[in-house]
Protein backbone atom coordinates (compact mmCIF):
# COMPACT_ATOMS: atom_id res chain seq x y z
CA UNK A 1 0.00 0.00 0.00
CA UNK A 2 2.74 2.67 0.93
CA UNK A 3 4.55 1.43 -1.88
CA UNK A 4 1.86 1.85 -4.39
CA UNK A 5 1.07 5.95 -2.75
CA UNK A 6 4.68 6.49 -2.98
CA UNK A 7 4.90 5.35 -6.63
CA UNK A 8 1.88 7.28 -7.62
CA UNK A 9 3.48 10.19 -6.28
CA UNK A 10 6.34 10.09 -7.86
CA UNK A 11 4.14 9.76 -11.48
CA UNK A 12 2.14 13.17 -10.35
CA UNK A 13 5.18 14.80 -9.70
CA UNK A 14 7.41 14.05 -12.69
CA UNK A 15 4.27 15.14 -15.02
CA UNK A 16 4.19 18.12 -13.07
CA UNK A 17 7.46 18.97 -13.42
CA UNK A 18 7.51 18.16 -16.72
CA UNK A 19 4.50 20.17 -17.45
CA UNK A 20 6.45 23.30 -15.58
CA UNK A 21 9.52 23.24 -17.25
CA UNK A 22 7.24 22.97 -21.17
CA UNK A 23 5.52 26.03 -19.93
CA UNK A 24 8.91 27.82 -19.20
CA UNK A 25 10.56 27.14 -22.00
CA UNK A 26 8.80 27.19 -25.35
CA UNK A 27 11.45 25.21 -28.63
CA UNK A 28 12.17 26.96 -31.66
CA UNK A 29 9.55 25.01 -33.50
CA UNK A 30 6.68 25.64 -30.92
CA UNK A 31 7.32 29.55 -31.71
CA UNK A 32 7.54 28.70 -35.42
CA UNK A 33 4.27 27.79 -35.71
CA UNK A 34 2.40 30.20 -33.70
CA UNK A 35 4.39 32.94 -36.32
CA UNK A 36 3.51 33.61 -39.82
CA UNK A 37 5.92 34.54 -42.63
CA UNK A 38 5.10 37.98 -44.12
CA UNK A 39 4.76 37.11 -47.49
CA UNK A 40 4.02 33.83 -48.19
CA UNK A 41 1.39 33.92 -45.54
CA UNK A 42 2.20 30.33 -43.73
CA UNK A 43 3.65 29.94 -40.43
CA UNK A 44 7.18 29.85 -40.32
CA UNK A 45 6.98 26.11 -39.91
CA UNK A 46 5.59 25.33 -43.13
CA UNK A 47 7.90 28.09 -45.10
CA UNK A 48 11.53 28.30 -46.56
CA UNK A 49 11.55 31.53 -47.59
CA UNK A 50 14.53 34.00 -47.06
CA UNK A 51 12.48 35.98 -44.68
CA UNK A 52 11.36 32.99 -43.05
CA UNK A 53 14.38 31.62 -42.38
CA UNK A 54 15.72 34.63 -41.54
CA UNK A 55 12.68 34.90 -38.74
CA UNK A 56 13.24 31.56 -37.55
CA UNK A 57 16.81 32.58 -36.84
CA UNK A 58 15.97 35.29 -34.87
CA UNK A 59 13.64 32.87 -32.64
CA UNK A 60 16.13 31.52 -31.78
CA UNK A 61 18.81 33.20 -31.27
CA UNK A 62 16.49 35.40 -29.01
CA UNK A 63 16.21 31.95 -26.97
CA UNK A 64 19.61 31.32 -26.68
CA UNK A 65 19.84 35.01 -25.05
CA UNK A 66 16.71 33.93 -22.73
CA UNK A 67 13.86 36.08 -24.07
CA UNK A 68 10.59 34.85 -23.32
CA UNK A 69 7.80 33.80 -25.53
CA UNK A 70 6.26 36.96 -24.63
CA UNK A 71 9.44 39.28 -25.39
CA UNK A 72 9.80 37.46 -28.95
CA UNK A 73 6.31 38.05 -30.15
CA UNK A 74 6.46 41.61 -28.95
CA UNK A 75 9.68 41.80 -31.23
CA UNK A 76 8.34 40.33 -33.86
CA UNK A 77 5.02 42.12 -34.04
CA UNK A 78 7.02 45.62 -33.78
CA UNK A 79 8.73 44.55 -36.69
CA UNK A 80 5.80 42.86 -38.83
CA UNK A 81 2.42 44.34 -37.36
CA UNK A 82 -0.09 42.43 -35.41
CA UNK A 83 -0.65 40.47 -38.65
CA UNK A 84 2.89 38.46 -38.06
CA UNK A 85 0.86 36.19 -35.22
CA UNK A 86 -0.85 33.25 -36.37
CA UNK A 87 -3.71 33.45 -34.20
CA UNK A 88 -5.97 36.42 -33.90
CA UNK A 89 -5.71 38.61 -31.16
CA UNK A 90 -8.35 38.41 -27.78
CA UNK A 91 -9.64 41.49 -28.55
CA UNK A 92 -11.55 44.09 -30.40
CA UNK A 93 -13.02 43.44 -33.57
CA UNK A 94 -10.80 40.04 -34.33
CA UNK A 95 -12.67 38.37 -30.81
CA UNK A 96 -15.45 37.55 -33.76
CA UNK A 97 -12.82 35.30 -35.06
CA UNK A 98 -12.85 33.53 -31.45
CA UNK A 99 -16.43 33.97 -30.76
CA UNK A 100 -18.16 33.35 -33.76
CA UNK A 101 -17.00 29.81 -34.71
CA UNK A 102 -18.04 28.81 -30.79
CA UNK A 103 -21.54 30.98 -31.22
CA UNK A 104 -22.15 28.76 -34.48
CA UNK A 105 -21.05 25.35 -32.78
CA UNK A 106 -23.36 26.20 -29.84
CA UNK A 107 -26.20 27.77 -32.10
CA UNK A 108 -26.16 24.49 -34.41
CA UNK A 109 -26.08 22.48 -31.40
CA UNK A 110 -29.50 24.02 -29.60
CA UNK A 111 -30.61 23.69 -32.75
CA UNK A 112 -30.48 19.76 -33.74
CA UNK A 113 -31.51 19.74 -29.69
CA UNK A 114 -34.66 21.49 -30.76
CA UNK A 115 -35.19 19.54 -33.37
CA UNK A 116 -34.93 16.26 -31.69
CA UNK A 117 -37.36 17.45 -29.14
CA UNK A 118 -40.22 18.54 -31.47
CA UNK A 119 -39.59 14.77 -33.48
CA UNK A 120 -39.78 13.24 -30.33
CA UNK A 121 -43.01 15.08 -29.18
CA UNK A 122 -44.33 14.50 -32.04
CA UNK A 123 -43.77 10.65 -31.66
CA UNK A 124 -45.60 10.48 -28.30
CA UNK A 125 -48.58 12.54 -29.13
CA UNK A 126 -48.89 9.70 -31.85
CA UNK A 127 -47.96 6.45 -29.82
CA UNK A 128 -50.70 8.25 -27.07
CA UNK A 129 -53.48 8.64 -29.32
CA UNK A 130 -55.95 5.37 -29.52
CA UNK A 131 -56.93 4.15 -33.52
CA UNK A 132 -60.38 4.59 -33.72
CA UNK A 133 -62.18 1.07 -33.63
CA UNK A 134 -62.82 -0.22 -37.43
CA UNK A 135 -66.35 0.01 -38.73
CA UNK A 136 -67.94 -3.13 -39.61
CA UNK A 137 -70.23 -3.14 -42.84
CA UNK A 138 -74.13 -2.85 -41.46
CA UNK A 139 -74.97 -5.72 -43.40
CA UNK A 140 -72.28 -7.71 -42.08
CA UNK A 141 -73.30 -6.59 -38.42
CA UNK A 142 -76.56 -7.70 -38.51
CA UNK A 143 -75.74 -11.36 -39.89
CA UNK A 144 -73.23 -11.40 -37.28
CA UNK A 145 -75.78 -10.35 -34.33
CA UNK A 146 -78.31 -12.97 -35.99
CA UNK A 147 -75.64 -16.12 -35.94
CA UNK A 148 -74.67 -14.58 -32.38
CA UNK A 149 -78.25 -14.98 -31.44
CA UNK A 150 -79.18 -18.49 -32.83
CA UNK A 151 -76.39 -19.50 -30.60
CA UNK A 152 -77.21 -17.89 -27.42
CA UNK A 153 -80.48 -19.40 -28.20
CA UNK B 1 -52.57 13.51 -45.91
CA UNK B 2 -51.78 12.41 -42.28
CA UNK B 3 -50.81 14.96 -40.00
CA UNK B 4 -47.24 13.37 -39.25
CA UNK B 5 -46.16 13.80 -42.87
CA UNK B 6 -46.61 17.28 -42.79
CA UNK B 7 -43.36 18.88 -41.65
CA UNK B 8 -43.55 20.96 -38.33
CA UNK B 9 -42.77 24.72 -37.80
CA UNK B 10 -39.43 24.07 -36.91
CA UNK B 11 -38.82 22.14 -39.45
CA UNK B 12 -39.61 24.22 -41.79
CA UNK B 13 -38.16 27.50 -40.39
CA UNK B 14 -34.91 25.63 -40.07
CA UNK B 15 -35.38 24.81 -43.34
CA UNK B 16 -35.59 28.17 -44.64
CA UNK B 17 -33.01 29.52 -42.40
CA UNK B 18 -30.32 26.89 -44.01
CA UNK B 19 -31.71 28.37 -47.32
CA UNK B 20 -30.67 31.48 -46.88
CA UNK B 21 -27.76 30.69 -45.23
CA UNK B 22 -26.46 28.95 -48.13
CA UNK B 23 -27.80 31.85 -50.35
CA UNK B 24 -26.28 34.28 -48.40
CA UNK B 25 -23.07 32.85 -48.87
CA UNK B 26 -23.13 31.75 -52.32
CA UNK B 27 -24.31 35.41 -52.96
CA UNK B 28 -21.00 36.32 -51.23
CA UNK B 29 -18.78 34.44 -53.33
CA UNK B 30 -19.99 35.48 -56.60
CA UNK B 31 -19.30 39.42 -55.53
CA UNK B 32 -16.11 38.81 -54.23
CA UNK B 33 -15.48 36.81 -57.45
CA UNK B 34 -16.93 39.45 -59.89
CA UNK B 35 -16.60 42.34 -57.31
CA UNK B 36 -14.02 42.11 -55.41
CA UNK B 37 -10.73 42.24 -57.23
CA UNK B 38 -8.67 45.15 -56.11
CA UNK B 39 -5.96 46.03 -58.51
CA UNK B 40 -2.95 48.28 -57.57
CA UNK B 41 -1.28 51.16 -59.00
CA UNK B 42 0.75 48.62 -60.83
CA UNK B 43 -2.13 47.35 -62.78
CA UNK B 44 -3.52 50.11 -63.65
CA UNK B 45 -0.23 51.66 -65.03
CA UNK B 46 0.19 48.23 -67.30
CA UNK B 47 -3.68 48.70 -68.47
CA UNK B 48 -2.61 52.28 -69.82
CA UNK B 49 -3.80 54.52 -67.66
CA UNK B 50 -3.36 57.65 -65.57
CA UNK B 51 -2.16 57.18 -62.63
CA UNK B 52 -1.48 58.51 -59.55
CA UNK B 53 1.92 57.19 -56.93
CA UNK B 54 -0.33 55.75 -53.76
CA UNK B 55 0.44 58.39 -50.80
CA UNK B 56 2.42 56.73 -48.05
CA UNK B 57 4.25 58.07 -44.84
CA UNK B 58 6.42 55.66 -43.79
CA UNK B 59 9.62 55.93 -40.70
CA UNK B 60 12.85 56.33 -42.35
CA UNK B 61 15.73 54.09 -41.95
CA UNK B 62 18.51 56.97 -42.98
CA UNK B 63 17.93 58.97 -40.41
CA UNK B 64 15.08 60.03 -37.84
CA UNK B 65 11.55 60.74 -38.74
CA UNK B 66 8.90 59.98 -41.31
CA UNK B 67 9.11 60.48 -45.45
CA UNK B 68 6.42 60.13 -48.07
CA UNK B 69 5.23 60.67 -51.29
CA UNK B 70 3.73 64.02 -50.35
CA UNK B 71 6.87 65.62 -49.19
CA UNK B 72 8.79 64.72 -52.45
CA UNK B 73 6.14 66.65 -54.72
CA UNK B 74 8.00 68.48 -57.86
CA UNK B 75 10.41 66.02 -57.46
CA UNK B 76 11.20 63.22 -59.82
CA UNK B 77 11.18 59.86 -57.75
CA UNK B 78 12.56 56.45 -58.47
CA UNK B 79 10.64 54.23 -55.98
CA UNK B 80 12.25 50.95 -55.59
CA UNK B 81 10.52 48.20 -53.09
CA UNK B 82 13.13 45.91 -51.73
CA UNK B 83 14.11 43.88 -48.70
CA UNK B 84 17.64 42.73 -47.46
CA UNK B 85 16.98 39.33 -47.81
CA UNK B 86 16.36 39.81 -51.39
CA UNK B 87 19.44 38.82 -53.57
CA UNK B 88 18.66 40.74 -56.80
CA UNK B 89 18.41 43.42 -54.60
CA UNK B 90 21.53 43.27 -53.60
CA UNK B 91 22.88 43.29 -57.02
CA UNK B 92 20.79 46.42 -58.27
CA UNK B 93 21.75 48.65 -55.20
CA UNK B 94 25.08 50.11 -56.78
CA UNK B 95 23.00 51.25 -60.16
CA UNK B 96 19.93 52.72 -57.99
CA UNK B 97 23.06 54.70 -55.50
CA UNK B 98 24.75 55.81 -59.03
CA UNK B 99 21.72 56.74 -60.52
CA UNK B 100 20.78 59.19 -57.66
CA UNK B 101 24.25 60.30 -57.37
CA UNK B 102 24.16 60.95 -61.02
CA UNK B 103 20.44 62.91 -61.20
CA UNK B 104 20.32 64.49 -58.08
CA UNK B 105 20.85 68.12 -58.97
CA UNK B 106 18.27 68.17 -61.66
CA UNK B 107 15.75 66.92 -58.76
CA UNK B 108 15.51 63.40 -59.26
CA UNK B 109 15.30 61.25 -55.45
CA UNK B 110 16.13 57.62 -55.14
CA UNK B 111 13.31 56.60 -52.50
CA UNK B 112 14.30 52.73 -51.04
CA UNK B 113 10.95 51.37 -49.81
CA UNK B 114 12.22 48.61 -47.43
CA UNK B 115 9.12 46.00 -47.18
CA UNK B 116 9.01 42.84 -44.41
CA UNK B 117 12.05 43.47 -43.35
CA UNK B 118 14.15 43.34 -40.08
CA UNK B 119 14.97 47.18 -39.20
CA UNK B 120 18.57 46.07 -38.16
CA UNK B 121 18.74 43.95 -41.57
CA UNK B 122 17.98 46.76 -43.72
CA UNK B 123 20.38 49.10 -42.12
CA UNK B 124 23.42 47.12 -42.44
CA UNK B 125 22.51 46.35 -46.15
CA UNK B 126 22.15 50.48 -46.66
CA UNK B 127 25.65 50.39 -45.16
CA UNK B 128 26.98 47.73 -47.02
CA UNK B 129 26.08 48.75 -50.60
CA UNK B 130 26.73 52.79 -49.28
CA UNK B 131 23.35 53.94 -49.94
CA UNK B 132 22.45 57.27 -49.49
CA UNK B 133 19.17 57.98 -51.09
CA UNK B 134 16.25 58.24 -48.26
CA UNK B 135 14.97 54.58 -47.44
CA UNK B 136 11.61 54.25 -45.72
CA UNK B 137 10.56 51.31 -43.66
CA UNK B 138 7.30 48.95 -44.11
CA UNK B 139 7.43 46.12 -42.00
CA UNK B 140 4.00 45.17 -42.05
CA UNK B 141 3.44 45.38 -46.43
CA UNK B 142 1.36 48.35 -46.03
CA UNK B 143 2.40 49.78 -49.84
CA UNK B 144 2.44 46.41 -51.60
CA UNK B 145 -1.05 45.97 -52.36
CA UNK B 146 -1.59 49.82 -53.05
CA UNK B 147 1.42 49.98 -55.39
CA UNK B 148 0.63 46.10 -56.81
CA UNK B 149 3.83 44.65 -55.56
CA UNK B 150 4.09 41.05 -56.55
CA UNK B 151 8.02 40.23 -55.33
CA UNK B 152 11.22 42.29 -54.63
CA UNK B 153 12.89 44.40 -56.21
CA UNK B 154 10.64 46.36 -58.15
CA UNK B 155 10.96 49.22 -59.39
CA UNK B 156 8.48 52.69 -60.30
CA UNK B 157 9.05 56.11 -61.46
CA UNK B 158 6.99 59.52 -60.83
CA UNK B 159 7.25 62.93 -62.56
CA UNK B 160 7.38 65.90 -60.89
CA UNK B 161 3.40 65.94 -61.22
CA UNK B 162 3.38 62.96 -59.00
CA UNK B 163 1.81 60.53 -61.58
CA UNK B 164 3.23 57.31 -62.59
CA UNK B 165 5.60 57.08 -65.87
CA UNK B 166 7.37 54.49 -67.72
CA UNK B 167 6.40 51.17 -66.32
CA UNK B 168 6.83 49.03 -63.49
CA UNK B 169 10.08 47.11 -63.61
CA UNK B 170 10.08 43.53 -61.44
CA UNK B 171 13.57 42.66 -60.74
CA UNK B 172 16.87 43.99 -60.74
CA UNK B 173 16.70 46.87 -62.63
CA UNK B 174 20.69 46.07 -64.12
CA UNK B 175 19.62 43.03 -65.34
CA UNK B 176 19.72 42.96 -69.47
CA UNK B 177 15.77 42.84 -69.96
CA UNK B 178 15.51 45.67 -67.49
CA UNK B 179 18.42 48.63 -68.58
CA UNK B 180 16.70 49.89 -71.23
CA UNK B 181 13.03 50.23 -69.27
CA UNK B 182 14.99 51.73 -66.42
CA UNK B 183 16.73 54.56 -68.13
CA UNK B 184 13.87 55.10 -70.26
CA UNK B 185 12.02 55.61 -66.99
CA UNK B 186 14.73 57.75 -65.12
CA UNK B 187 14.12 59.75 -68.44
CA UNK B 188 10.52 60.74 -68.28
CA UNK B 189 10.65 61.21 -64.29
CA UNK B 190 13.26 63.58 -64.95
CA UNK B 191 10.72 64.90 -67.67
CA UNK B 192 13.58 65.02 -70.47
CA UNK B 193 11.60 62.85 -72.78
CA UNK B 194 7.92 62.73 -73.72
Amino acid sequence: MAARVVLVAAVVLASFAATVSAVAAPSPSDLEAEFVCPTCKTTLDQSDSPIARRMKQVIRDSLAEGKTEAQIRDQLVAQFGPAVVAEPPKKGFDLLAWLLPLGLLVAGALGVGVVAWGWSRRRDARDGEDEPPARLDPDLERRLDAELDRYDA
Amino acid sequence: MSSDARPGRVQRVAQLAALIGVAALLGLLIWKVAFGRTTGAADELAEGKLVHAPAFTLDRLDRDGQLGMGDLKGKAVVVNFWASWCVPCRDEAPVLQKTYERYRDQGLVVLGVDVNDFRQDARRFMKRYGLTYPVVYDGKGSTVGKWGVRGFPETFFVDRTGKLVGERIEGAVDIERNRDAFQRGVALALGNTS
